[in-house]
């Protein structure tokens, strides 16, 4: 039996997604995780709480809503299609959107982390120090939380190439606009084409496992920032 | 000359401040008392890292905090440098870029302060490319003082900088802290429940005690008080004095001091004649004699006084504290019965025999 050629288009896809939900992750999970560790507003647990939400439901309960708030009669789909003419669902861009949801506690919960370490003494010198918020957050946080920043990325990536649940409900299954990987593999088992589901359920295997060790070494090598 | 008015409340769920103070802006005061006061807080009002709800804080002219007017000027708008308890160097710059911090960040024509100047006084050269994990606590904290100093501050706030060091880390960095009052003329606000550091460091002190501003005034007045019980006991200080050196005996191994026409005999110092010194002596270290003096003594030091004040001791009711005028306050603790039988009262003539003289560094 021969090895049978590798279909790239779920590959690049996938590729895709993760990376532009990383940097929408980043955009919004940066504000968020640096007010969760910071603010004492009695609101904090709750929002705490619903960051971690989709660590514990299963990825159809949290694809459901979003597919219905998504959807062309939804809060969110429904302005988005007056707007722009175009529905949410079943497109990347929702499927952006449902994965930064889905994604969010694998980035705010290391930042939320790493800006709890760095804590408020070295920003505190900063300020006296004639540095503004924003300048303060970006010469001494930011670069104190890198390992933070790293593992956010890593974690954001990696937990959205791996998602199916969510993809599935909001996405559905268009090639190449949102059957990502795991979709494929999934298809070609219901179809038993197992030669094919072997491919790319090893090329996910093996980059998910090569990205984390690369991750894990950079991370030991980097300085620890404690102050 | 500039003063700096404090006129704020400050309440937490376990801790009241109430400041109400004028500073004069010149020189180093000590805001002093006991370990949870209120000094940082008071130190972290005038810098802005804490806004109290009610109060005015002026440096100057300028209004810094006026929540009448609800006028709050945010930390990086005072021209202020701070060195905290810790020297919170940033850990992902080398030494030359943490002094180089505030420094990029002012205006060039408010640099006051040249790098090479500052490297040279707190002797930093061997450290500039070192990252901050590298270096000693003291080291450390050196540099954290050059680097609040490098933002050329109006008033430099300083939060028990060598609380964190051991005696021989103090010991080096102490004559740094004297060269930049000497040589830099920034006046500093200095927090420390450390009389030592206090008398070698400050003209004028804030006695902080449970959250009220208890004395304001130079050292010497505040410590010449009879009504500040407790402060340092039991070491009560006697006097803080001003002195010149006079002469050496290498002989006795010994130095003279004078001071308003008197004289004191304390152990030898490597000092040129002429260089001012501040000496202590505490109160129980004062023994007083009436009637003509006997013409021996094993006591070399004599000084002729008279009483100002006698006051009851509050902590022990078996003592008194007797305040004496030495050409300066100088205050005498000793027993009851003593009083007794020496009969003193207000305007008598004695003298202070003083069995030590502290050169407490």
């Amino acid at each position: 039996m021969s090895v049978p050629e590798m279909d790239w288009v779920p590959v690049w896809l996938t590729m895709q997604l993760a990376g532009v939900t990383v940097v929408v992750l980043l955009l919004v999970g940066t504000p968020l995780a640096w007010w969760l560790a910071f603010t004492t507003s009695r609101f904090r647990t709750l929002v705490e709480a619903v960051v971690a939400l989709p660590l514990v439901l299963p990825p159809t309960v949290l694809g459901f809503y979003l597919l219905v708030a998504l959807g062309p009669h939804g809060l969110v789909g429904g302005p988005w299609k007056q707007l722009t003419g175009s529905p949410l669902s079943f497109t990347f861009t929702g499927l952006v959107i449902a994965s930064t949801f889905y994604s969010l506690p694998f980035v705010v919960q290391p930042l939320h982390g790493a800006f709890e370490s760095v804590g408020t003494k070295p920003l505190e010198a900063a300020w006296t120090l004639g540095a503004s918020r924003f300048d303060a957050f970006l010469s001494v946080a930011a670069p104190m939380a890198t390992r933070g920043f790293l593992s956010a990325v890593v974690l954001g990536f990696a937990h959205t190439l791996g998602e199916f649940g969510v993809v599935l409900m909001v996405g559905g299954n268009v090639p190449g606009v949102t059957k990502v990987l795991s979709i494929a593999i999934y298809d070609h088992v219901e179809v038993l084409e197992y030669t094919q589901a072997h491919v790319l359920s090893v090329f996910l295997l093996t980059f998910s496992f090569l990205i984390l060790t690369i991750v894990y070494a950079i991370n030991r090598r980097l300085p620890v920032h404690v102050s | 000359m500039n003063t700096l008015t404090a006129r704020f409340d400050v309440q937490y769920a376990t801790f009241h401040l109430r400041a109400a103070v004028d500073i004069p802006m010149q020189g180093v005061t000590a805001i002093f008392g006991p370990s949870g006061c209120g000094k940082t807080t008071f130190l972290r009002c005038m810098a802005g890292l804490e806004r109290s709800s009610r109060g005015v804080i002026r440096f100057g002219d300028v209004v810094w905090q006026d929540e009448a007017r609800r006028i709050f000027l945010p930390v990086v708008k005072r021209p202020i440098g701070y060195v905290f308890q810790e020297p919170r160097l940033f850990p992902h710059l080398s030494v030359r870029a943490n002094l180089m911090y505030g420094f990029k960040r002012i205006p060039r024509k408010q640099r006051r302060l040249s790098v090479e100047g500052i490297v040279e006084i707190l002797d930093l050269h061997g450290l500039l490319t070192r990252r901050p994990h590298h270096l000693s606590g003291g080291e450390q904290q050196r540099v954290a003082i050059g680097r609040a100093l490098l933002t050329s501050p109006a008033l430099l706030l300083m939060d028990e900088p060598l609380s964190s060091l051991d005696m021989t880390r103090k010991n080096e960095i102490l004559p740094f802290l004297q060269r930049l009052n000497q040589d830099l003329r920034v006046p500093v606000l200095y927090v420390s429940h450390d009389l030592n550091e206090i008398l070698q460091l400050a003209g004028h002190v804030v006695v902080i005690k449970e959250g009220t501003i208890v004395a304001t005034g130079t050292i010497q007045d505040v410590f010449a008080r009879l009504d500040l019980p407790g402060l340092v006991e039991p070491n009560v200080v006697g006097a803080v004095i001003e002195t010149t050196v006079a002469a050496h005996e290498p002989q006795f191994g010994l130095t003279r001091v004078e001071f308003s026409g008197r004289s004191l005999c304390i152990p030898q110092q490597a000092l040129p004649v002429g260089t001012s010194l501040r000496v202590q002596i505490l109160a129980r270290d004062v023994s007083l004699v009436v009637g003509v003096p006997a013409s021996q003594s094993s006591v070399l030091n004599a000084l002729e006084a008279r009483v100002i004040e006698i006051r009851e001791s509050r902590s022990d009711p078996y003592t008194v504290k007797v305040k004496l005028d030495v050409g300066c306050p100088l205050l005498a603790m000793i027993t009851r019965k003593s009083l007794h039988q020496l009969k003193l009262h207000p305007g008598q003539k004695v003298q202070a025999h003083v069995k030590a003289v502290a050169l407490r560094w």
